[in-house]
């Protein structure tokens, strides 16, 4: 049945299904007027805010600037914690003497640092991104140093054998050793400084970002640009997850074999 | 210091080595002769691949000192094939790239590294294509990868730790010939690691028998049936006598311990 062409049809059509069915429903509720159309307006609306603030509105701009900052920390992130996962991950010492630190600040919400923050770096573009890169660089050094330590021992031997030096080793070996939990740091980390971004952009005393839009759009009462706003934003997310694994599929090809 | 035996290749003065508190080699001393093969056979968990690894620097000794030919292991090339080829192996390099990965750490050039590459290719005629990732290939294509690999630098010396044992009975007679064919083409010391008594004798020039630990030499068995060897070895006379004595001298030791 999944050969013939309705039944290749259907295949393609079966993951359109639930958000065909999402905007239906949407739409079914605001023409039943169920919910005040000042709160929720119709898909239709909405639709015409999201292509206005494309168009003529700033939606892009501060689209760019919440993507902008999100990349900044996350570069960060990968930059600093990375090398240091690596470095925590090859000395078992080192790590069980650390891992108290790194769980209990894993376990603290980021959210809460943004006061500690604000005094250090003042109200700023600094304090949003250091913030973010603060989060997702503990997501991504925690995974960096577990798939370090959980790497099997076979291959860096190999290398050792073979007159590789513990540079070559570390570089050639560990590092893609670890690569997949590495991954899966990473794709957190991305999202997890993506939140904290859009959570700064809206209390933080920002101009700009998507953060900022939202709560701007929810005070004058916008509410087809509020959603238009959300609507980005999941975009974005959603988007960067995608990117993650189309590169994650491309470098980690050996994942899971 | 004793000397060692003329002809030989590896000496082991001293090896020392516990786990845990628990001594598993003390004092202990061997000569492993030059270009022959010598298998290690013994119970499991004597210290059989622990040997290997402290030889062959992979593991370090409490105390003792190995030499081959005179030099330390710093100034020598070796080549390590482990049983595991899954693990071994880079998975994120071409069959053919894991096998020029030794030259490339030798800092050799890209042609001599792609010389040496058609060279291995040629001698072990190879039918499938290098050019698949590891898991791409079946378990005997990935660790007759991993023997091109250890054997890319010309090594002096060859360890192998059963290195057929996860393979199927068919390939594992077809590996056993091919390393047969390596041998006789270069001459290589190797030291053959084998829970498969036919294996260990069939390539061996002599048979390092193990006692369980704290691990001694029980004996040494030669055995020196002509090259190339064949499936004929197996039931020849020298062979059967050879094998014989092997299990009675294994049988001797286990029996040794439970009484
Ligand atoms: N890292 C380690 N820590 C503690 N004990 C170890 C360690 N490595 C090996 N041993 C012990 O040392 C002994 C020898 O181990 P080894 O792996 O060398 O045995 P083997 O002869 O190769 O065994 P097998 O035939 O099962 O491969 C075993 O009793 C093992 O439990
Ligand atoms: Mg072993």
């Amino acid at each position: 049945m999944n050969g013939t062409f309705g039944g290749r049809l259907a295949n393609a059509l079966t993951p359109a299904v639930g958000a065909v069915g999402f905007v239906l429903l949407w739409w079914f509720v605001t023409w039943l007027k169920w919910i005040d159309p000042v709160l929720l307006p119709s898909p239709q609306a909405s639709a015409r805010a999201i292509w206005d603030g494309f168009i003529g509105g700033n939606l892009v701009k501060d689209l760019v600037i919440t993507i902008r900052r999100t990349l900044l920390a996350f570069g960060i992130a990968v930059g600093v914690c990375v090398p240091l996962g690596l470095m925590l991950g090859s000395s078992v010492r080192v790590y069980r003497s650390l891992e108290f630190v790194i769980d209990f600040f894993r376990s603290t919400p980021a959210s809460a640092l943004f006061p500690l923050f604000l005094v250090i770096l003042g109200v700023g573009e600094s304090t949003k991104i250091a913030v973010a890169a603060f989060g997702a660089g503990l997501l991504i050094l925690f995974n960096t140093a577990y798939g370090v330590m959980n790497a099997r021992k076979t291959r860096q031997a190999a290398a050792r054998v073979m007159g590789a030096s513990p540079l070559r080793v570390m570089m050639g070996v560990t590092l893609l050793e670890s690569l997949p939990q590495t991954f899966v740091g990473m794709r957190s980390g991305v999202s997890f400084a993506l939140v904290i971004v859009i959570v700064a952009e809206m209390f933080i005393g920002s101009t700009d970002g998507l953060g900022q839009r939202v709560i701007n759009a929810q005070m004058i009462f916008n509410m087809p640009e509020m959603y238009a706003t959300i609507f980005g934003a999941g975009v974005l997310g959603y988007g960067l997850n995608l990117i993650f694994i189309v590169i994650e599929r491309r470098f980690v090809h050996w994942g899971g074999k | 210091m004793n000397a060692p035996a003329p002809g030989t290749h590896i000496t082991i003065r001293g090896l020392t080595k516990s786990f845990a508190g628990q001594p598993l080699y003390t004092g202990f001393d061997l000569d492993i002769p030059k270009g022959r093969i010598t298998s290690i056979f013994g119970p499991n968990g004597c210290g059989k691949s622990t040997m290997i690894n402290m030889v062959s620097g992979l593991l370090p000794m409490d105390a003792g000192e190995v030499r081959f030919d005179g030099k330390p292991l710093a100034d020598t090339v070796i080549g390590y094939v482990f049983q595991n080829y899954r693990d071994a192996l880079f998975p994120w390099k071409r069959a053919i790239d894991n096998i020029k990965y030794p030259l490339r750490i030798a800092g050799k050039s890209k042609g001599e590294c792609d010389a040496r590459a058609d060279e291995l290719v040629q001698s072990f005629d190879i039918r499938f294509d290098l050019n698949h990732y590891p898991y791409e290939l079946s378990g005997g294509q990935q660790q007759l990868v991993s023997i091109m690999r250890s054997l890319a630098l010309h090594p002096e010396v060859l360890f192998l730790d059963e290195p057929f044992s996860a393979l199927d009975y068919e390939m594992t007679l077809f590996m056993r010939d091919k390393l047969q064919d390596v041998f006789e083409a270069t001459r290589t010391t190797m030291i053959l690691v084998s829970h498969d008594l036919d294996e260990a004798v069939y390539l061996a020039d002599e048979v390092l028998m193990l006692t369980r630990r704290p691990t001694r030499i029980a004996e040494v068995v030669r055995f020196d049936a002509p090259r190339p060897r064949h499936p004929e070895t197996l039931t020849s006379d020298a062979f059967t006598r050879a094998k014989a004595q092997c299990l009675e001298v294994f049988q001797r030791e286990v029996r040794a311990r439970e009484a």
